[in-house]
């Protein structure tokens, strides 16, 4: 299954308006993509409950996956959100 | 939803206190929000699985559209958040909860509830920013009870009069909807200085406690004297209290309605009052406030985003719209504030153990000379397309050689004006010298306070330190302030301590001759310097440096200012 690995730019983490694009981002693509913190376990990545509930922190690193046709684009296009800073003042 | 008959509680002296968000003041009564319908207790289990699962999927989907309806009609901050919570609405990994609980034989609402809570107790661990959003949750779980019940969802009634909302916290959907004909305050029993409501309500500029114990003891209909300032509610004020509450709020709205143009105090000595931009759309809007100008133009902020370098051309475009937004007025741009406190994706800078003390600003220079060059060609590009007004200044000076340096790196681009940030207490301390190589100085407040106590900005913990009003840091500005003052050349201040009427004067009082805060503090410091003389600022600036702290230093400014500036505040 394609995977990625990214550390996640924005300021605050993966919260709040980084955390509500990435989730739509994510439905946008139509493909069951999950993530994982670290070495935990993977979440369902359209849940933005889930998703806030990972806790993850500024420069932490999180491996998205996903499977289906267009599964590595949909992946390559979600970690270029992730590399950017969404919190800049 | 249920109406109580007022029967105002005979508690007069009464009073209940929490964090006061803003300074505003406000008497009225009590409006509470109705409580939201709860799950049925012992509720049975859907006689027919199917139909629930469909009724509760609708459900969800009812409340997401409504958010969503909601957001679209509400401005961008509180349309970020109600689309935010309405993706909570349309979680699949909730509803997946819901649906595997009622398949153990949980009646519907039960199974919302119980699988909400689950979600709550995760982002409650989480703390902070995420444990404030179990309010926006636990509101998207009372919309779906209700409509899985068939009841109404929870809300405000409507009101007639001078309103206080009290709840035990609002929600996004609430504060959208708020009557803002009626409602004059807000008090809540839950939430912090971060959470939504004290958000919204520092936007609307409404005066608004949180975390007031006992606030849902109020009852509809009582009178109360909300005073943000204070952190206050009293209830039943006698008549003393309310004119001092009603004194305040009219002080505040004869300020908002005090004549604008340029600032100058009382004497007529000229301080001009600009404002501090970042994005294009931000300076094209503070262009349309009055404000002499620009006082900080923070480039970088153009950049954050960026993976690649913006081009000479780019950057050409983005800085012509903002020198044409503010037309013959004054800009003072601050090439690149950047490093490893915020990377840039095409200059990366090393891991450091002190961000704050590393690459950053013009030390980045170094690296990427290029960097520098392109944006001070852009700047000319758009001087000369515009006819502007451009002043151009480097951050993070710390030595007569850079300030030199960056000097002649200007004037080689044909830029006329020249200036360096003041945030470095060397640089501070060398002001006399720092003076001589160029045409202005900048004071970032932020920095210089951060630098001169040794104190994190982030470290909340330490917030006494970082405390513009330390007399450390008001010793470092009047450095700068005199310096400016021997060589006739202006200095300026571009950080927080700007918007802050009171520390505003004290530093008028050292020499400062621009204010650069962000548009919306203008009014209040224009109010202050009209009702001071330069005379009295500087006795001020003087028995705030005499202070042994920073709360002593305020103590002897209040002290020392027309009252109606202190109730204005």
């Amino acid at each position: 299954m394609p995977t990625r690995k990214v550390k996640v730019a924005s300021r605050v983490g993966l919260h709040a308006r980084p955390a509500s694009l990435f989730v739509q981002a994510v439905t946008a693509t139509g493909l069951p993509v999950t993530i994982a913190k670290g070495d935990g376990d993977p979440v369902d990545a359209r849940s933005i409950l889930m998703v806030m509930g990972l806790a993850v922190g500024n420069n932490d690193e999180v491996t998205l996956a996903a499977e289906g046709d267009g599964a590595d684009a949909a992946l390559d296009q979600l970690v270029e959100l992730l590399e950017v800073d969404h919190d800049a003042p | 939803m249920t109406t109580t008959t007022p029967t105002p509680t005979s508690q007069a002296g009464k009073q209940l206190t929490g964090i006061g968000v803003g300074r505003g003041s406000a008497v009225g009564k009590v409006v509470k929000l109705a409580p939201p319908v709860r799950p049925p207790a012992h509720e049975a289990a859907a006689a027919n699985a199917e139909q629930a699962q469909a009724l509760v999927k609708s459900s969800f989907d009812f409340v997401a559209t409504n958010l969503r309806t909601r957001a679209a009609q509400a401005e961008s901050t509180v349309a970020a958040v109600l689309e935010a919570t309405s993706l909570m609405a349309q979680d699949p990994g909730l509803l997946a909860d819901v649906i595997r609980r009622m398949s153990t034989g949980v009646g519907p609402a039960t199974a919302v509830d119980q699988a909400v809570e689950g979600f709550c107790s995760i982002l409650e661990m989480s703390g902070g920013y995420m444990a404030e959003r179990v309010t926006d949750l636990r509101d998207v779980r009372d919309r779906i009870v209700a409509q899985v019940l068939g009841q109404q969802p929870p809300g405000l009634p409507p009101m007639t009069e001078p309103s206080v909302v009290v709840a035990a916290d609002l929600a996004p959907a609430d504060t959208a909807t708020l009557d803002l004909d009626h409602v004059v305050a807000i008090v809540t029993e839950l939430g912090g200085p971060t959470s939504h409501t004290a958000i919204i309500a520092a936007q609307l500029d409404l005066p608004c406690i949180v975390r007031v114990a006992g606030a849902l003891e109020l009852a509809d209909g009582d009178e109360v004297a909300v005073d943000a300032a204070h952190g206050t509610v009293a209830l039943d004020p006698d008549d003393a209290q309310r004119e001092t509450i009603i004194g305040r709020a009219k002080a505040r709205a004869a300020l908002k309605e005090s004549g604008g143009g340029p600032g100058k105090t009382k004497d007529g000595k000229g301080i001009q009052l600009l404002a501090n931009v970042g994005k294009v759309e931000d300076a094209v809007k503070a262009a349309k406030e009055d404000v002499e100008g620009v006082g900080l133009f923070r480039t970088e902020v153009l950049f954050l985003e960026r993976k690649t370098a913006p081009t000479v051309e780019e950057q050409t475009k983005s800085y012509t719209e903002v020198l044409k937004a503010f037309g013959d007025r004054k800009v003072v741009v601050r090439t690149l504030d950047a490093g490893a406190d915020k990377p840039l994706a095409f200059a990366p800078s090393e891991e450091e153990e002190n961000p704050a003390l590393g690459v950053r600003g013009l030390r980045m220079d170094k690296r990427f000379p290029q960097l520098l060059d392109d944006q001070l060609t852009a700047i000319a590009a758009a001087v000369k397309a515009t006819g502007a007004k451009a002043w151009v200044m480097a951050p993070m000076v710390s030595t007569v050689h850079e300030a030199a340096a960056f000097e002649q790196r200007v004037k080689a681009h044909g830029l006329p004006v020249g200036g360096i940030m003041i945030e470095v207490p060397a640089a501070a301390l060398r002001a006399p010298h720092l003076i001589e190589k160029v045409d202005f100085f900048s004071i970032g407040t932020n920095d210089l306070t951060q630098y001169a106590m040794a104190t994190d900005r982030m470290a909340g913990e330490l917030a006494e330190l970082l405390d513009p009003w330390q007399p450390a840091v008001l010793d470092l500005i009047a450095l700068a302030g005199a310096a400016g003052q021997a060589a006739d050349k202006p200095v300026g201040v571009c950080g927080e301590a700007a918007r802050d009427p009171l520390l505003a004067l004290v530093l008028v009082g050292l020499g400062i001759s621009s204010l650069s805060m962000a548009p919306n503090g203008v009014p209040a410091v224009r109010y202050a310097l009209a009702r001071t003389t330069t005379a009295q600022c500087e006795e001020m600036a003087a028995a705030a440096r005499g202070a042994i702290d920073a709360a002593a230093a305020r103590a002897a400014v209040e002290a020392l200012v027309d009252p109606e500036v202190l109730l204005a505040l």
